[in-house]
């Protein structure tokens, strides 16, 4: 599909002011691309909560399991030591450990699902052919927007450039 | 090297102190002297701090070589020097992402100027935290005991015990520290990026970035991933130097098994964390001109926060004292006596006017606001913790129960290696950073610049 423009803006109240009218048009916003994380943008674009949560539990209590079990069958199957007359299976203590590697579990899986989720890393993409997208990291607000039909493109690009759009460049692919 | 961004005096922004700070000129700021040729101070510092590293291997190859007996430790006083640097280094290590994560998840804007080289600091504390017990073992060729793996002969590590609990702290805290460090560090290596010329920092830069590009999606997902990993990460700060402090109080020796002992240590932590940070900040502020970025303003609730942990340790000291009387155990009482006018009198003495008498300077705002004075407080508090950690290590295993036994510790030439050595390891690797990465979050910062109405 061709009918992707990509509008480049100086500021992020212009890029909010430009989301408005281009849905009030009835295209749809695809995505932003700015250099700190505006707030309230990713409500505008309608953007789906993340879950990398569940990854991060799922990951947390797993691995803490793993660890809890690890020393439960050293401690009392495979190599028992009567240490003071303390019972085999010192749970309280043996909750220690799991927790420390538990929590870096939970983080470790959050990175993962984070990269996975966000399609990274990824050394290439079409939008870094764009001329001027390397000031998106740096002082740009971007917009990637799709027209509601093929021959909408040049209506849009309209709307874009009304709403201050200092160069709106045609992408081929998203 | 002349600032982008020029600081106004007074500040026009709590947090910026400059008219306009606008995203080119934050981004500029911070990233620039990361660019910029190598100035002469740099220099001056890495050949300063070579020495030390090269001190430091020395020291390390000749204690493999002799043993711990090159150490003033003797068959009384078991510990000393490495135990006391792994708990201040630990110590420091703990306050970066502790306080990186505690200021994100209590909405305190002005983390952005402070805490990427906080947890950068956080890093290289627990690295050379990480060397200390390994050193200290008699037989460090067997270090990796600690790790539990099939072997020939079916041995396991000892799950009750702390050394056990400190090998999974250190490594899972540590492991974690790096991934928390590098996920926010993310969209700036992609500004680095696309600001460099060089081929080669195009390629390693953008290698590191993973292709970030600024999706509001991704933003989404970072901000849920690391708002997430902070909550994930006071608890576990506090848990590591609760475990550090478990050392001591799982022990039955007078002076080191009490309850108040993790809580204790925790707040240790972060005590002379604060203080090295604004050691750090000040480095940073100076040497790559942020003045406009850390602002007098930051300095000043350092400073706030510097006085209430003073005041928290104050009364931990004093709740010691009084638990030792208060429980009448003869051991503990004469342990506290010994504190006072034993053989370390003078420095536990120094270490409670650096600890808790001095930091009361910072009730009066003109000291908040002097560089000079903060800067002085912060060095001796940094001191006043060593001497803490020092004398918890000396003043229980010199009067201990059976005075028979009573000696005292006395410093060799190789003590003093271990206690300063690592200091140049430390600010060797804090230079390579400053030149590495941008010292300060810009993402974070161009958030603040627009927050403030600056940019």
């Amino acid at each position: 599909m061709s009918g992707n423009l990509i509008a480049e803006f100086r500021n992020p109240e212009v890029l909010n002011a430009a989301l408005r009218r281009v849905k009030e048009a009835g295209h749809q916003a695809l995505d932003a691309f700015t250099p700190y994380p505006v707030e309230g943008l990713d409500e505008e674009l309608g953007i789906a909560p993340s879950r990398i949560r569940y990854a991060m539990l799922a990951g947390g209590l797993i691995v803490a399991a793993c660890a809890f079990g690890l020393q439960w069958y050293s401690a009392v199957i495979d190599y028992p030591l009567n240490s003071g007359g303390r019972p085999l299976n010192s749970w309280q203590v043996f909750l220690l450990v799991p927790f420390e590697v538990g929590v870096f579990a939970a983080a470790l899986s959050g990175v993962v699902a984070f990269l996975w989720s966000c399609g990274l890393p990824r050394l290439h993409h079409p939008l870094f052919e764009i001329p001027g997208f390397e000031r998106a990291t740096q002082d740009h607000y971007f917009l990637l927007v799709a027209a509601k039909a093929d021959e909408a493109v040049g209506e849009l690009r309209h709307v874009l450039e009304a709403a201050g759009a200092v160069v709106v460049t045609e992408v081929r692919q998203p | 090297m002349s600032p982008v961004l020029d600081p106004t005096l007074p500040a026009p922004h709590r947090w910026i102190a400059s008219e306009r700070a606008s995203d080119v000129e934050v981004t500029q700021a911070i990233a620039d002297p990361v660019f910029a040729p190598v100035g002469n101070a740099w220099w001056i510092a890495l050949l300063v701090s070579l020495p030390f590293v090269l001190w430091l291997i020395a020291s390390i190859g000749w204690l493999f070589y002799k043993g711990i007996g090159i150490w003033g430790i003797n068959s009384t006083v078991v510990w000393g020097v490495a135990i006391a640097n792994y708990v201040w280094w630990i110590g420091i290590g703990n306050a970066g992402t502790l306080i990186s994560s505690m200021l994100l998840l209590t909405r305190q804007q002005w983390r952005g100027s402070i805490n990427r080289f906080a947890e950068a600091m956080t890093l290289f504390a627990v690295a050379i935290a990480g060397i200390m017990p390994i050193i200290h073992l008699g037989r460090p060729i067997y270090a990796y005991w600690l790790a539990p793996y099939p072997n020939t002969m079916t041995l396991w590590p000892q799950w009750r015990s702390a050394l056990v609990w400190d090998f999974w702290a250190i490594i899972s805290y540590l492991l974690f520290s790096i991934l928390f460090f590098y996920i926010a560090l993310i969209p700036d290596l992609a500004t680095m990026r696309d600001r460099t010329r060089t081929r080669a920092g195009q390629l390693l830069y953008g290698a590191f970035a993973l292709g970030w590009r600024g999706s509001a999606r991704h933003w989404r997902r970072l901000k849920t991933l690391h708002t997430t990993m902070a909550a994930l990460g006071v608890p576990l700060v506090c848990s590591v130097h609760s475990i550090v402090g478990l050392d001591f109080a799982a022990s039955l020796m007078p002076g080191w098994q009490e309850s108040i002992f993790p809580p204790y240590f925790v707040l240790g932590a972060m005590y002379s964390g604060f203080a090295m940070v604004i050691i750090l900040a000040l480095a940073i502020r100076w040497g790559l001109s942020l003045q406009a970025i850390i602002t007098a303003n930051h300095f000043e609730v350092m400073g706030r926060i510097l006085l209430m942990a003073s005041i928290v340790m104050g009364y931990s000291y004093a709740s010691e004292w009084f638990m030792a009387w208060y429980g009448g155990k003869h051991s503990e009482r004469s342990l506290v006596a010994f504190e006072f006018a034993g053989t370390y009198a003078p420095l536990f003495w120094a270490l409670l006017a650096c600890n808790v008498v001095m930091p009361q300077a910072l009730w009066f705002p003109a000291v908040r606001h002097s560089l000079p004075a903060l800067l002085a407080i912060a060095v001796g508090i940094n001191i006043g913790m060593w001497l803490e950690r020092i004398l918890i290590v000396w003043n229980t295993l010199s009067h201990d129960y059976m005075p028979s036994l009573w000696r005292s510790f006395h410093f060799t030439f190789w003590d003093w290696s271990f206690l300063i050595a690592p200091l140049g390891l430390f600010a060797l690797l804090f230079l390579l950073f400053m030149r590495l990465v941008p010292s300060v979050s810009m993402f974070d910062m161009r958030e603040l610049a627009h927050q403030e109405g600056a940019a």
